[in-house]
């Protein structure tokens, strides 16, 4: 199986393939941030929320954009020491973490937990929500592109063996590898991680188990929002800039590497989302205008080979 | 002052409880007293409402009119994980085990407070389930079928629940498993009050000491389970056997 991973080196040689292969699992690290709360919502509560790219970009524009630029203002992120870029990300990530978990509490809430149990509803609300968080972006910073700093210690390149890899591309991989470690943690040798397994299972049997499900349904809803608050923070400072639209651009990956993984499988997404993110840079390098359309033929492959996805349960 | 005793407590009691399922009426006017540390079995066809009974109990159907209690308190229209903090355990008909979790985690999910006493009843459970204790450690959805229903049974039980109510859990069992479940309900009913919906019949007079036939969504008949036994007549009107 992991052979595969080797079939591009037929066209591309040694070098640009590692260089393509560390692009690519940053970029599939990236797209593991976004996935990886939608899959915990829809697991569990068995939620499609779309509104996912509204809090992506709700961290975007709170973590990256809002604290870096402040942080800025004291010289910690373009002038700063490497402890200052550290402490910056840091900052921003937990900002971009609590401004999605918020918004994701008011959406559950007041809005999502009125439609529990009918996807059709679900979709189009959750669009809804989609695209009037957008426009309220435009309204609260700016309808147009801004610039992202990055911390200075993160910017740049390493060099090893002629294989450049970006240092803000290697956090990524950290980053994501430590979500998903966190997210594993979490759900494998805790008692909420054991009523969260237990409720996508079953979850009538957890409130009869004595549990409230309304409360943990909050929880872990916020929880998947400032994952996707992680990724909008992370992603807008990869890109050194952030649009309004951040989101709705990449909801579309989050929704292929969550099909491909298995709906409500977090390592299914953490497979799925490698797959997506290397396949794409070799299909970027080798025929660029065919990148987007590689992925959804891998996506209906997978689908045709295994209909409910890598990991999906029946 | 005299000295007639009072009539003793019933520690769960249903007055005159409907529900709707949909359109459909399920249960139309129930009413039935169980009294603390008396066994007692719902019996009644496929259909008549015993099923649905529990779970109006536990919470999981939404009561359309009458009063439900426990200990005293009204309890219909709390949420299921209250009245299960109340001291009502539940196995469903299905078992209710979670299959992708292990042995050890169904009862780790199950064990919301622990205690001395849920420390003796897990002790209790090795003592009446002992695979429970050998396959500890592994996918409840690899156990076989009886080793399931032990499983949801001894779940609900390590919670020194004051009322255990328990869900046909003689469907799909081989005749020996039955045996053995009748063997261990017996040990269990000494330590609860189990109120049981059980379709066989010789399971259900092991372990009964009280019987509710329900049909329609009414109780029909009660009485004693001794009595039951040897009225041949009234177990070929409402049960179909005899």
């Amino acid at each position: 199986m992991l052979g595969i991973l080797f079939v591009p080196l037929v066209w591309i040689k040694l070098t640009p393939y590692l260089v393509l292969t560390t692009a690519g699992l940053a970029f599939g690290m990236f797209l593991f941030m976004v996935a990886s709360g939608m899959t915990i919502i829809f697991g569990l509560m068995d939620i499609l929320n779309l509104a996912h790219g509204a809090l992506f970009a709700i961290g975007a524009y709170l973590g990256g954009y809002q604290i870096l630029n402040l942080l800025n203002t004291l010289g910690w992120v373009e002038n700063g020491t490497a402890g200052q870029s550290m402490v910056s990300l840091l900052l921003a990530i937990s900002m971009g973490a609590v401004g999605g978990a918020l918004v994701g509490f008011i959406l559950e809430r007041l809005i999502l937990r009125r439609v529990y149990g009918d996807h059709l509803k679900q979709i189009m609300i959750t669009i809804g929500v989609l695209y009037v968080i957008t426009e309220l972006i435009k309204i609260l910073w700016k309808p147009t592109a801004e610039p992202v700093l990055v911390p200075l210690s993160l910017q740049g390149s390493y060099d090893v063996f002629d294989v450049i890899i970006g240092k803000f591309r290697l956090m990524a991989i950290i980053v994501g590898v430590a979500m998903f470690a966190g997210i594993q943690l979490v759900l494998n040798r805790t008692k909420l991680g054991l009523i969260i397994r237990a409720g996508v299972e079953n979850r009538e049997m957890v409130q009869v188990a004595g549990y409230n499900i309304g409360r943990i349904f909050t929880v872990v809803f916020m929880a998947g929002a400032a994952l996707a608050g992680i990724g909008g923070t992370m992603w807008c400072i990869f890109q050194q800039q952030v649009t309004p639209e951040i989101g709705l651009d990449n909801l579309i990956f989050a929704l292929i590497v969550v099909i491909i993984g298995g709906m409500g499988s977090v390592t299914g997404s953490f497979l799925g989302a490698i797959i997506v993110g290397l396949s794409f840079n070799y299909a970027a390098f080798l025929w660029p205008k065919l990148a987007l359309g590689i992925n959804i033929l891998i996506m209906a492959t997978i689908l045709l080979i295994r209909p409910r996805g890598l990991m999906g349960k029946e | 002052m005299t000295n007639a005793k009072a009539p003793p407590r019933p520690i769960l009691n249903l007055q005159n409880v409907h529900i709707h399922i949909g359109q459909h009426h399920i249960l139309q006017g129930i009413t039935f007293d169980v009294e603390a540390g008396r066994p007692t079995v719902l019996l009644g066809r496929n259909g008549a409402g015993k099923s649905s009974t529990l779970r109006t109990i536990v919470g999981l159907h939404p009561v359309t009119s009458g009063v439900i209690q426990f200990s005293g308190a009204t309890i219909q229209g709390l949420k299921p994980f209250e009245i299960t903090r109340l001291g009502i355990g539940f196995t469903p008909e299905d078992q209710g085990v979670f299959y992708n979790l292990t042995v050890e985690e169904n009862f780790r999910l199950s064990l919301f407070e622990e205690t001395k006493q849920t420390q003796m009843n897990l002790e209790t459970i090795f003592e009446l389930f002992p695979d429970l204790k050998k396959f500890w450690r592994t996918k409840a959805g690899l156990l076989s079928g009886g080793q399931k229903q032990m499983l949801g049974i001894a779940r609900a039980f390590v919670n020194d629940h004051k009322v255990l109510l328990i869900d046909e859990p003689s469907k799909g069992l081989a005749p020996i498993l039955v045996e053995h479940l009748g063997v261990s309900l017996n040990k269990i009913k000494d330590k609860t009050t189990v109120v049981l919906v059980e379709q066989n019949f010789y399971l259900a007079s092991q372990v009964g000491a009280d019987y509710f036939i329900l049909d329609n969504g009414q109780v029909v008949h009660k009485g004693q389970m001794k009595d039951l036994v040897d009225d041949q007549a009234l177990k070929k009107k409402y049960l179909g056997i005899g």
